[in-house]
C-alpha cells in the first residue's frame, strides 16, 4: 500500500497548490486554473486511452478538441432563419451530394477488383462529385455569409442546451477519428502521427475559413451557459443572503460561485470518464489491449484482430478528447478558431500524459493537473526568475529588457525540458502503470 | 498565338516559378527528414524547428555583417552568413543528440520513444528560437530583388503578361541543385557516405563490417543540420522568417518524404516537387489563364479555383493519404510500412 499512500500524497500536494494560489493570489484565479485542470485531466485521460492502453501516437489532439468546440457552438446558439432561407437548401443538397459521392466511391472500391481502372474510376467519381458539390454549395454559402455579416452571416446552431453538446462533441471527434484510423492504423506508427497532425491542421483551417458554418475568425461569442450568469445572481434574493452569510462581497462571490458551478459539472464528467476508463482497463478488454500493445505478434497469434482493436481504442480516446473540447468551449463561452494552437492543444496534453504516467488513469489525471498548473504559473515564475537574473544589470541595459520581455517564451522551454527529463529519468511517470495481477 | 504565349507566361509566373522554388525548399527539408529516418530510424518532429533555429543563426549573423557593412553586392548577405549558421546548427543538433537521443540508442529504445523525445526537443528548440529572436516576422533579405522584372519581360517580348523571377527563387534552385549533387556524390562516392548507406540498409551487417556507428550518426546529424539550415534560409529569403511557419512546414516536408518513400533521398526530392506543384496548382485561380486560351463566352464568373489557398495543408495531407492508401512504401520504394 506504499504506492497508494504516495499517490494520495501527490494529489494532496496538488490540492495544496491550488489552495495556496487561492490564498496568496486570488480565489478567482485559483478556480479558473482548477477548471482548466479538470478539462485537461479529461483530455489527457483520452490520450492515455490511446497511448497508455494501446500505444497509439496521436498528434492531432487539437483537431479532436476543435471538433468538440464546433459541436458546442452548433448545439447551443440559436438558428439564423434568414441565413437558412438564403442558403439552407443549397447546403443540405450539398451534404447529400457529398454523402452520395463518398458512397459511390466506396461502392466501386468494394465491388471492383484491384486494378488501375478502379483507381481511375474512384478518382473520377471524387473529382466529378467535388465539382458538383462546389457548384451547388458555393452560391449557397456566399448567400449565407451575406446575411447581416456583422452579427451573423452563418447558419447558427440548434438552440439546444449546451450540455447536450458534450456527448455530441465526442461523437464528432469519434467520427473523424474513425476515418483517420481506418486509413492509417495498421501502417507504421509514424504514419498515424503525421496523419493526425495533418487532420488537426485541416480541421482548424476549416473552422477558421468556413464562415458560413463558424463565422471563421470573426468568432461566435456569447454561447449560452449551463450555469447562472453573475449579473442575475447579484440580483437574486437567495444569493445575496448566501453571500451575506459568508461575509463576502456579492460581486466577487458571484464570479466565484459561477466557477464553482462549472467545477462541479466538470468534476462529475471527469469522475464518470475516470470510472469508465478504470473499469475498461481492468476488464478482459483492457488486458487484451495491453497484450496487443506489449506484443502485437503474439496477440495476433492468439487470434486478436489488432487493426480492429486499435481502431476501436483510437475512436474511444478521441471521443473523450472531443467531450473535453466541447467542455472547454462551454467554459470559454465562445468559439475562437484562431486560439487552437498545436503546442497548447496537442503537445501540452502529451506532456501531461507522459509526466503523469502512461497507462495509468490516475497518473493521467494528476499529469493534467500538475502540467496545467505549471503552464499557468510558469509565467509569473519565469518573470520572477528573469528579474532575479537581471537584477545585477543596468536599468537601461537592452539585454535586460529583452530577457524580461522574452520570459513568456520560457514556458515552452520548460515544458520541453520537463518532457525530456521525465522520459529519460522516470519514463513511467509520476504514478506508474500497475503491472501484474489485477 | 500571342494568346497562348500570354497564358503560358501567366502560368509560369504564378505556378511554375513559385512551385519550382517551393519544391526545392521542401526537397532540402525532406532530404534532412529522410536521412535521419534512414540512419536513426525515427521521424524527427523537431526538424521544422531545427530549420527555424539554423535560420535564426543565419539572420543574426546577417544582421551583424550588415552592421559591419559587408555585403555580396546583388546577392543577399545571408549567403555569407550561411556557413556560420550551419556550423552553429550542427553544434546544436549534435548537442541534442548527445544529451537526448544517444541514451535511447544505447538502450535500443522503440522508435516511438525517439519520436516523443523529438517532440521534447521540438519544444525546447521552439522555446529557444522564440526566446532569442521572438515569435514575429523577421526580414533579412537584401541585395537585388529580381532577376527579371515583370515589366522588363513585357517590354522584351511584347506580351501583356510578364514573368518575374526573384533573386531568392533563382538562388533557391541553384543552391538546391548544388547541394543535392554534393549530397549524392558524398553518399555514393566517399567512404563515409558508403558506410552511411550500408548502415541504413542493414545495421547489424554494417556493424559487423567494422563501421563506426558513432561516426555515421554524427555525420547524419551534421548533414541534417546543414540541409535544414539551407532549406530554412532559402525559405526565409523567399517568403519571410516566422518561427511558427517553420513548425507548420513539418506537414508538407513529411508528406514529401513519405510520398517519395521514407529513407529514400531520391524519393524525397521527387515527393517534394509532387507536393509543391499540387499545392500551388490546386490553389491557383485559373480565371485569367482560361480567359486567354478559351473562347470568351466559355469563361464563367467564378475564379476557377479548385481549392482556396487557406487549405494549402489539405493538399499535402490528401496526397499523403492517397499514397498511404494505394502505395504505402511511396513512389520510390522506401523503408516504410
Amino acid at each position: 500500500m506504499i504506492s497508494g499512500a504516495k499517490n494520495v500524497f501527490l494529489f494532496a500536494i496538488m490540492a495544496a497548490l491550488v489552495v495556496f494560489v487561492g490564498q496568496y493570489q486570488s480565489w478567482n484565479l485559483s478556480l479558473s486554473i482548477l477548471n482548466l485542470c479538470l478539462i485537461s485531466a479529461i483530455m489527457s485521460l483520452g490520450v492515455n486511452i490511446q497511448w497508455g492502453y494501446a500505444g497509439l501516437f496521436n498528434v492531432g489532439i487539437m483537431g479532436f478538441a476543435a471538433m468538440g468546440g464546433l459541436a458546442a457552438m452548433l448545439i447551443s446558439v440559436s438558428p439564423v432563419p434568414e441565413a437558412w432561407a438564403a442558403g439552407g437548401v443549397g447546403v443540405i443538397i450539398g451534404l447529400f451530394i457529398l454523402i452520395a459521392t463518398v458512397l459511390a466511391a466506396m461502392f466501386s472500391y468494394r465491388k471492383m477488383a484491384k486494378s488501375p481502372m478502379r483507381t481511375f474510376l474512384i478518382v473520377l467519381i471524387s473529382v466529378i462529385g467535388y465539382f458538383i458539390l462546389r457548384s451547388v454549395v458555393d452560391p449557397a454559402t456566399g448567400a449565407i455569409e451575406k446575411v447581416n455579416p456583422a452579427s451573423t452571416g452563418y447558419l447558427g446552431g440548434l438552440g439546444l442546451p449546451i450540455i447536450l453538446a458534450w456527448p455530441v462533441g465526442g461523437l464528432f471527434a469519434g467520427a473523424v477519428a474513425w476515418v483517420v484510423g481506418k486509413i492509417t492504423l495498421g501502417l507504421r506508427t509514424d504514419y498515424l502521427a503525421i496523419a493526425t497532425l495533418g487532420i488537426s491542421e485541416i480541421i482548424v483551417a476549416v473552422l477558421k475559413h468556413e464562415d458560413w458554418l463558424t463565422r471563421g475568425v470573426k468568432n461566435v461569442t456569447g454561447l449560452p451557459r449551463p450555469v447562472p450568469y453573475e449579473i442575475e445572481l447579484q440580483k437574486s434574493e437567495w444569493f445575496l443572503s448566501l453571500s451575506q452569510r459568508f461575509n463576502a462581497d456579492p460581486v466577487t462571490f458571484s464570479s466565484i460561485f459561477v466557477k464553482l458551478c462549472y467545477a462541479g459539472l466538470f468534476t462529475v464528467v471527469l469522475l464518470i470518464v475516470l470510472w469508465l476508463s478504470e473499469k475498461a482497463l481492468r476488464s478482459p478488454w483492457g488486458r487484451m489491449m495491453r497484450a496487443i500493445r506489449d506484443n502485437e505478434v503474439s496477440a495476433n497469434a492468439m487470434g486478436k484482430d489488432i487493426k480492429a482493436r486499435h481502431l476501436q481504442v483510437f475512436v474511444l480516446g478521441s471521443i473523450v478528447v472531443g467531450i473535453a473540447g466541447a467542455m472547454l468551449t462551454t467554459l470559454d463561452g465562445q468559439l475562437t478558431p484562431s486560439t487552437y494552437q498545436p503546442l497548447r492543444f496537442t503537445f501540452l496534453i502529451w506532456v501531461m500524459v507522459i509526466v503523469g504516467g502512461s497507462g495509468n488513469n490516475w497518473g493521467a489525471v494528476l499529469g493534467g493537473f500538475v502540467i496545467w498548473f505549471f503552464w499557468i504559473e510558469a509565467e509569473p515564475l519565469g518573470l520572477w526568475f528573469m528579474d532575479v537574473i537581471t537584477s545585477g544589470m543596468a536599468e537601461d541595459s537592452s539585454l535586460k529588457a529583452h530577457l524580461i520581455e522574452s520570459a513568456a517564451h520560457m514556458r515552452l522551454m520548460t515544458m520541453g525540458l520537463i518532457l525530456l527529463l521525465t522520459l529519460r529519468f522516470s519514463p513511467r511517470g509520476l504514478i506508474p502503470e500497475k503491472v501484474g495481477r489485477h | 498565338m500571342t494568346e497562348i504565349l500570354n497564358a503560358l507566361a501567366l502560368f509560369s509566373n504564378f505556378v511554375l516559378v513559385p512551385a519550382i522554388a517551393y519544391g526545392s525548399q521542401l526537397a532540402l527539408g525532406a532530404l534532412g527528414v529522410t536521412l535521419v529516418f534512414g540512419i536513426l530510424r525515427f521521424s524527427n518532429f523537431a526538424h521544422g524547428d531545427t530549420m527555424a533555429f539554423g535560420t535564426m543563426l543565419v539572420i543574426l549573423v546577417t544582421w551583424w555583417f550588415q552592421s559591419l557593412g559587408l555585403s555580396l553586392g546583388p546577392l543577399p548577405t545571408a549567403l555569407l552568413a550561411l556557413p556560420f549558421g550551419i556550423a552553429g546548427c550542427a553544434a546544436f543538433v549534435l548537442l541534442s543528440d548527445r544529451l537526448v537521443y544517444k541514451y535511447y540508442r544505447k538502450k535500443k529504445a522503440d522508435p516511438i520513444i525517439y519520436l516523443i523525445a523529438s517532440v521534447g526537443v521540438m519544444f525546447v528548440t521552439n522555446g529557444v528560437v522564440r526566446f532569442i529572436i521572438g515569435p514575429d516576422d523577421q526580414n533579412f533579405a537584401d541585395g537585388e530583388r529580381f532577376i527579371i522584372k515583370a515589366r522588363d519581360f513585357k517590354t522584351m517580348t511584347g506580351l501583356s503578361e510578364g514573368i518575374s523571377i526573384k533573386v531568392s527563387q533563382g538562388l533557391t534552385v541553384v543552391t538546391m541543385i548544388i547541394v543535392v549533387a554534393a549530397l549524392f556524390w558524398f553518399l555514393n562516392k566517399t567512404r563515409t557516405g558508403k558506410s552511411m548507406r550500408a548502415y541504413s540498409d542493414n545495421e547489424d551487417l554494417a556493424l559487423l563490417s567494422g563501421i563506426n556507428p558513432d561516426k555515421v550518426v554524427a555525420v547524419t546529424w551534421i548533414l541534417a543540420a546543414a540541409l535544414a539550415t539551407i532549406a530554412g534560409t532559402l525559405y526565409g529569403l523567399d517568403k519571410s522568417f516566422k518561427p511558427f511557419t517553420y513548425f507548420q512546414l513539418l506537414l508538407p516536408i513529411f508528406a514529401s518524404a513519405i510520398v517519395g518513400g521514407l529513407g529514400n533521398p531520391l524519393g524525397a526530392i521527387a515527393g517534394a516537387f509532387v507536393i509543391a506543384f499540387s499545392e500551388i496548382m490546386i490553389t491557383y485561380a485559373y480565371k485569367r489563364f482560361a480567359g486567354y486560351i478559351l473562347p470568351e463566352d466559355w469563361v464563367s464568373g467564378g475564379l476557377l479555383q479548385l481549392l482556396s489557398t487557406d487549405y494549402k495543408f489539405a493538399v499535402s495531407f490528401i496526397i499523403l493519404l492517397l499514397v498511404l492508401l494505394f502505395r504505402p512504401t511511396g513512389i520510390f520504394k522506401g523503408t516504410g510500412v
